[in-house]
């Protein structure tokens, strides 16, 4: 394997972890305004991602940052034509990132209300929106000859993408409802099981026509063939599915492993759909990006290769430090020296 | 459709200005009071008086409250470079890019992990491994502020690369990271991030000393901020200067611009206030105040150094690179480098008059210092608002110094009203938090505020 593909399979890896960990912070954040019946149960729900949800955040930090280096003119077209998409991303995302520290400095329960809607409106926004954005990465947009998006704000928003954003929407919900069944203790614990099976069949559902419109895409508009793309759609389906019947039969945490799987897989899925175009161009099929046409040199690449084999490693193993430290369900009677200090 | 584009890079200029002064407002104090939280948590864990403890946490929550807004506006940042400055982005990305993607994965992921695990580890590690994720969290922001600077340095000082089929190719990263501008540039904002702390730090003591409210417990802290302080503004002001020696060899026409020096100087006199002088026309000052030789000195070490003047500057510069002006906004960069040394200056004097005044055993009751010292907290935000003023527009017209002008970089297909949406959101958005964070600090500061009302030994649910 060469190293542009080696990024290009990188970049996915990032993408995939961002989704995996963000995506049940943000589940939990969707749930914020339907599962608490009280204030100590809604800081409960804030506390069972307090310690992590910064930490995983930062994997999309990440995956920008090595998409930039790795393929300049796939970040340079990527987020200048997705300009209005990706300004909605940064709102949604900074009134979520405050909403994690500001929320307990103040008792007012006006305060916390405003700020408990912008966890919520902000992780499902993120949600969304990226859904979309990626979604058009294989949807295909105008490209012109320069290598520059041509397109406007609305060219973003077609029946693919948008199924994208809804399918990315609920399968986080579902994902962050399993996450809470196993983070909580009594009647929110209760509570997030029966969120988890009410969102099981949209999110399944949702989830196989997305993924089964993604393998079309990709046969349709980006010149692949059914296999591999189906190979991890196939994976994904299965995975989700499964959850769902494990969810059913409250085996939350197998059900948890089976949904981390899935959005690993879907992740895979869209990859897989878009190698080895990076950005598809619709109508003018010729002017795509590629792994080949947007890549940095090969010195760039050999030098964050190194990097990248020394510090990931390093990450999920302090990373899965933390998820041990806190793996107590929170909640229970030993609420909670561990906020001492203040809370973000 | 000229006027439309000079029209769509001044608003992306503006921006990126907006947001950038924006995030740098709240970075440095993470930098400075980190390490200064650590060290309280350190001293409570080597001596067990609980007073300590209670500092670590009284400043543990404002920097939190600080650090939270930094890391949410640092996400601008990184993306604006892609969606403002597509040109820019395709043309530095196999340099530029690597040292982000190594902050984000060394750095960023340690800072952010750690400090999640300091902030709800207090009961669930034993104290020593508590205190160990602190600083490794501010490790983790020591190295964030290094790889951050080592790319900006490369805008300012292009070192490691060769230019192929018009894009910079990264041929040395070694180059890349141990750029002297790059070192010279971290070392200077790292202790101005460490000014940062100590001296919002002092003034939050005297806050405390001018309410007569836990005299006791802010003097311990007050001794810290001192012995900080007093050592480490003096340093700046060396290590500035320093800073300035590297920038004259890699970038003349900033200092000359800083100096209004419009004509090749030997020796040259340091202007420290001036009125007129500052454009082509007028090139001579109706009025100032001139220390003979210093500025000889600040830039080459020598009291009898040349220094070159705009003039002789734009010349060069129009031979090597074709007609244009090569002049930047000499006004402003003049004014900023003033104001960022003078307050400098004045931070120092503040620190000593509060070391002098502990020294007599007065500290706690010298009214007038304490007002001067809460009033000095503002002195390190205008300061280091200045200096990337001074830094950044000081490089113009070039967005990366000799090799690429930033009215050529900014993105082709982004229309000047998405611009100003983004402008106006950002604007909007960034002053409801300028004013909610303002309102949080000081009320977490306050004397008598929610962090000392709290018993120590029933830790508040404050989640």
């Amino acid at each position: 394997m060469n190293l542009q593909n080696f990024w290009f399979v990188l970049i996915a890896v990032l993408w995939g972890g961002y989704f995996v960990l963000e995506g049940f912070d943000f589940g939990v954040g969707m749930l914020l305004p339907f599962l608490p019946r009280d204030e100590g149960e809604r800081s409960a729900m804030f506390e069972s991602i307090g310690p992590v949800w910064d930490g995983n955040e930062v994997w999309l930090v990440v995956a920008g940052a090595a998409t930039f280096a790795a393929f300049p003119a796939w970040y340079g077209t990527m987020f200048s034509g997705f300009y209005l998409a990706l300004l909605l991303i940064l709102f949604f995302l900074i009134v979520r990132v405050v909403s994690f520290e500001w929320r307990a400095k103040s008792e007012s329960p006006r305060w916390r209300r405003i700020w408990m809607w912008a966890n919520a409106g902000g992780s499902a926004g993120i949600a969304l929106v990226w859904g979309i954005g990626l979604s058009n990465l294989l949807h295909g947009v105008p490209i012109d000859s320069n290598g520059d998006y041509a397109g406007g704000f609305w060219n973003l928003f077609t029946g693919y993408p948008i199924l994208g954003g809804i399918a990315f929407v609920l399968v986080f919900a579902f994902h962050g409802a399993i996450y809470l069944t196993l983070r909580t203790v009594g009647d929110l614990c209760e509570r997030s099981q029966r969120a988890a099976r009410l969102l099981a069949i949209p999110a399944v559902a949702v989830g196989a026509g997305y993924l089964i419109w993604t393998v079309a895409v990709a046969v349709d508009r980006n010149d692949k063939s059914v296999f591999p793309p189906v190979l991890p759609a196939a994976i994904a389906l299965a995975a989700f599915a499964l959850a769902a019947v494990f969810v059913y039969s409250r085996r939350g945490g197998i059900a948890f492993t089976l949904s981390v799987v899935g959005t690993l897989a879907l992740v895979a899925t869209l990859f897989t759909s878009l190698y080895p175009r990076v950005m598809v161009s619709s109508p003018d099929f010729a002017n795509s990006l590629t792994v080949q046409n947007a890549s940095s040199a090969h010195y760039t690449l050999a030098v964050m290769s190194v990097v990248a084999a020394i510090c990931l490693p390093l990450v999920l193993i302090y990373q899965g430090w933390t998820y041990h430290v806190f793996r107590a369900r929170v909640g229970g009677d030993e609420l909670t020296g561990a906020t001492e200090t203040s809370a973000v | 459709m000229g006027l439309l584009a000079s029209t769509s890079v001044d608003l992306a200029r503006l921006q990126f200005a907006t947001t950038s002064i924006y995030h740098f407002l709240f970075v440095p104090l993470t930098l400075g009071l980190g390490p200064l939280v650590a060290i309280m948590q350190t001293l409570w864990l080597r001596t067990k008086d609980e007073r300590w403890l209670r500092l670590t946490r009284f400043f543990g929550t404002l920097f939190l409250i600080n650090f939270a807004i930094g890391v949410a506006t640092g996400l601008v940042q990184e993306f604006e470079f892609g969606m403002n400055w597509s040109i820019y982005a395709k043309f530095v990305g196999n340099v530029f890019g690597a040292p982000l993607a190594i902050e984000g994965l060394a750095a960023f992921m340690l800072e952010s992990t750690f400090l999640g695990l300091w902030i709800f580890g207090w009961n669930r590690l034993s104290p020593r491994l508590h205190l160990a994720t602190l600083w490794i969290a501010v490790l983790g922001t020591w190295l964030s502020a290094y790889f951050i600077l080592v790319a900006n340095s490369w805008m300012q000082h292009p070192v490691g690369y060769k230019i192929v089929h018009g894009e910079a190719q990264l041929t040395s990263v070694w180059a890349l990271l141990s750029n002297g501008f790059a070192l010279r540039a971290y070392l200077h904002t790292i202790l101005a991030g460490v000014i940062f702390g100590s001296i919002l730090m002092l003034g939050v003591c005297c806050w405390h000393f001018l309410r007569g409210r836990q005299v006791e417990l802010f003097r311990k802290a007050a001794l810290l901020a001192l012995i900080v302080a007093v050592p480490i503004t003096f340093l700046q002001l060396i290590v500035g200067n320093r800073f300035g020696e590297a920038v004259t060899s890699a970038q003349g026409m900033k200092i000359a611009a800083s100096e209004a020096q419009w004509n090749t100087c030997q020796p040259c006199g340091f202007s420290l206030f001036q009125i007129g002088g500052f454009t082509k026309s007028d090139p001579t000052p109706s009025f100032s105040i001139t220390i003979p030789r210093l500025l000889s000195y600040m830039a080459d070490g020598s009291f009898g150094g040349q220094v070159q003047g705009l003039n002789q500057l734009q010349a060069k510069e129009q031979s090597k690179y074709g007609p244009g002006n090569y002049i930047p906004d000499v006004r402003v960069i003049y004014w900023s480098m003033r104001v960022m040394a003078f307050a400098g200056v004045l931070m120092f004097l503040v620190a000593a008059l509060g070391a002098w005044l502990y020294r007599r055993k007065r500290l706690e009751r010298a009214r007038w210092f304490h007002r001067t010292a809460i009033a000095a907290i503002a002195l390190p935000y205008i300061a280091a608002t200045a200096g990337w003023i001074l830094t950044e527009m000081g490089r113009q017209p070039w967005i990366v110094q000799g090799l690429l002008l930033t009215s050529k970089a900014s993105s082709p297909n982004v229309s000047t009203t998405w611009i100003g949406i983004s402008l106006g959101v950002f604007v909007a958005l960034y002053v409801i938090l300028g004013l909610v964070d303002f309102v949080l600090m000081r009320r977490y500061a306050r004397p008598g505020g929610p962090e000392e009302r709290e018993e120590l030994a029933v830790p508040a649910v404050t989640y």
